[in-house]
């Protein structure tokens, strides 16, 4: 093989990685049927009390014995993957003799919600020993129900030892007390040639989401979180210590930059497409959609943090109260935090890691190189110190609030 | 005796299969009238239900949810919030209406009147794109119509259009996204109206010395106008209530009621909110339709849907 030719650059040629957002992105066409569970889950709501939510606190690790078995929800292709099978998975089962359901089976976070609540109101199993999720809404209303089963930091030492410091501790679970992360990511802004062209520089700051020169061709997220969150770094305001006047503010700024007519559309996981077939030349994006871009045919996107910041969001593992086989899932946990398979994860899955020590593993995996050196796998300090934390929401009435400040930019 | 007995055994035999004549009827829609109980009443009246309720007050997300409290105010928050979208819907589902209707017509026509042999042939074309999903046929356009596509991107570099000219995210996209999806739904009902007409009137008409165009306007047209309201009823309501083809080709300015009430379901689990504005929508299609109904007359529409 030619040296000077990259081998990650040769497989993004050869096979085009579906990124799991990619699968998801007409899930909502097909939502109409799930909004029947929704619906039922809602009509379930009866202020069930505490029949369903048990309490945690004191939930017994010690008597806790190996089952062998471990039911696994996550998202479509987030799992290292080669010949039809998990290779990360498969150590796991000759390791410690635990066999792993796997299955891919989440595609959105309140779709996938609303299918556990209703086993989680009426205290019985979910069927699942983890299941990830991101930090947000419904994350905090498991936390807040009782609805998890609190961790035992004690039997996760590989965390300990190696997990990243900027995913310990985050704001939305306190002292990791019931999730531990999967991957991350960040949100920033992906741009292609014609930005710089038409901005007369390359884009550096959020100032350039909202510059008339791109009038018409800037793509902003349909996620109410993404949006308001950008508009409040705009502001120079930190959103995880966000207020309701906050918001307000940051709502003004974004109403300004639609009656300005300067969005081209505010987009769901299909912004990536928008920006490869030219219709948004400067747009919101999640940093491992890009790189898969640039890996796939793209070349000539970028993605940037900008000046005033950048969102880091994170997909947890969690085990929902009711599983048949915590200890099982807490040795997962453990084990996904060996830097050498976070390392065989990272290298397919094109996220944030949350082991950092896994780096130079990853650089001399087969292909790896590209990935080991990619501030969007491996974000270095300067990166990291811009990174912002979302809002965390207290409760209904806050969501509510959040909702019906920014919704009505989207769909006004 | 015995003859008297068989008599009494006969009439009593006529009359189980009166009585069984009688039920007849009741038997023959059960289905039907079951269906449109389980399937239409009930989710219809525990939406009536959800529109009715209001937030459990708690602290935090504890036992977050809903409960029944007569609150009619929905209706009016949701009104406040989101008439630009019914309007727009209306207007967008009226531009549809007439599109298809314009296109359709004289594709029906040509088809009942001069297709000969082949109708079957020519509405089996017409109908041959629409075994593919309509999602996907949505996406193929979002594809064909992008920016650097190979129509505005040619077109731009031959000077037919202005540079940064684009017809993705307007009004134009998505009216046409839906007109392009209903059109079978206009040409079919329209083709069977058209095809009914006894051609001995129009004979008859011809005969009496009426130009082409009487013979269209004076006996086709009137005869024609139950397929006109079948093909109305079949593309306005569904275009009102679209909302994946805004959602593939609109942009900013072109959110119709239905991505409302999509988001308000889905991301934002409001479900009084949702609730009041499909209430609202379904009211107010039914309000028109009926009056519709009333100025075209309903006794042939019966026999076209």
């Amino acid at each position: 093989m030619d040296p000077t030719i990259d081998p990650a650059f040769l497989r993004g040629l050869t096979q085009r990685r579906l990124s799991r957002r990619d699968l998801i992105r007409y899930a909502g066409v097909g939502a109409g049927a799930l909004s029947l569970s929704s619906i039922l889950a809602a009509c379930g709501v009866k202020s069930s009390g505490a029949a369903g939510s048990q309490s945690t606190a004191g939930f017994d690790w010690a008597s806790q014995t190996l089952h062998h078995q471990l039911n696994f929800a996550n998202w479509p292709y987030y799992i290292d993957v080669s010949h039809g099978t998990h290779p990360t998975l498969d150590t796991f089962t000759q390791k410690t003799g635990i066999q792993v359901n796997y299955k891919p089976v989440i595609n959105d976070n309140q779709a996938f919600y609303a299918k556990l609540k209703p086993s989680l109101e009426q205290g019985k199993p979910t069927g699942w020993d983890i299941v990830v999720i991101t930090n947000g809404a419904q994350l905090s209303e498991l936390i807040d129900n009782g609805w998890l089963i609190p961790l035992d930091l004690s039997k996760l030492p590989n965390f300990t030892a190696y997990a990243s410091p900027a995913i310990k501790d985050p704001t939305y679970d306190p002292g990791n007390k019931y999730t531990v992360v999967w991957q991350s990511g960040l949100t920033g802004i992906a741009y292609s040639p014609k930005a710089t062209a038409a901005l007369g520089h390359e884009p550096t700051s959020l100032n350039d989401l909202f510059d008339p020169s791109v009038a018409g061709h800037v793509g902003m997220m349909s996620d109410n979180t993404e949006l308001g969150s950008i508009g409040l770094l705009k502001l120079g305001i930190e959103p995880s210590t966000s207020t309701p006047d906050n918001w307000t503010q940051a709502a003004a700024v974004l109403q300004k930059q639609k009656d300005d007519g300067i969005p081209r559309g505010y987009f769901d996981q299909g912004y990536i497409n928008q920006l490869e077939n030219g219709n948004t030349w400067i747009t919101q994006a999640w940093s491992g959609d890009v790189f898969i871009a640039q890996q796939s045919g793209y070349p000539e996107l970028k993605f940037i943090v900008p000046d005033e910041g950048v969102m880091f969001w994170h997909d947890n593992m969690m085990i929902p109260v009711g599983a048949e086989n915590p200890l099982d899932a807490l040795t997962y946990m453990n084990y996904a935090y060996d830097p050498h398979v976070a390392a065989l994860m990272a290298n397919y899955i094109w996220y944030i890691t949350p082991v950092a020590a896994a780096k130079p593993i990853v650089a001399s995996l087969p292909g790896g190189k590209a990935v080991a050196s990619s501030p969007l796998v491996f974000p270095d300090q300067a990166m990291l110190d811009k990174t912002h934390q979302y809002y965390v929401y207290k409760g209904t009435s806050d969501l509510d609030q959040w909702n019906n400040t920014f919704d009505p930019i989207i769909t006004g | 005796m015995e003859q008297h007995l068989r008599s009494d055994h006969h009439g009593l035999k006529q009359k189980k299969a009166r009585g069984r004549k009688r039920l007849a009827p009741y038997g023959l829609t059960a289905p039907g009238v079951l269906w449109l109980a389980i399937f239409f009443l009930i989710p219809m009246g525990a939406m009536l239900v959800l529109s009715l309720e209001t937030r459990i007050p708690t602290v935090g997300f504890k036992n977050s949810g809903y409960q029944f409290t007569w609150h009619i105010g929905e209706y009016g928050a949701a009104w406040g919030q989101a008439h630009t979208q019914f309007v727009r819907s209306l207007w967008y589902g009226a531009v549809v209406t007439i599109v298809t209707l314009l296109a359709g017509y004289p594709a029906a026509y040509w088809i009942a009147f001069k297709g000969g042999h082949h109708k079957t042939t020519y509405l089996f074309l017409m109908l041959l794109p629409f075994f593919v999903s309509f999602v996907i046929r949505s996406l193929a356009w979002q594809f064909i119509l992008s920016d650097d596509g190979i129509v505005i991107a040619n077109l731009e570099r031959w000077h037919l259009l202005p540079q940064g000219f684009h017809i993705l995210s307007t009004s134009i996209a998505v009216i046409a996204g839906i007109a392009y999806n209903s059109l079978p739904f206009m040409v079919l009902p329209l083709y069977v109206s058209l095809e009914k007409i006894d051609r001995n009137v129009v004979e008859a008409a011809r005969d009496l010395y009426a130009t082409p165009r009487q013979v269209f306007r004076k006996v086709i047209l009137p005869l024609s106008i139950p397929g006109i309201f079948a093909g109305f009823l079949l593309t306005f309501i569904p275009a009102v209530g679209d909302y994946v083809n805004n959602d593939i080709l609109g942009g900013p300015n072109t959110t119709m009621i239905g991505n409302v009430i999509q988001r308000a379901f889905l991301n934002d689990q409001n479900y009084p909110l949702a609730s009041s504005l499909s209430f609202i929508l379904m009211v107010g299609l039914l309000i028109g339709i009926l009056i519709y109904a009333r100025v075209l007359g309903t006794r042939q529409i019966e026999e076209y849907i």
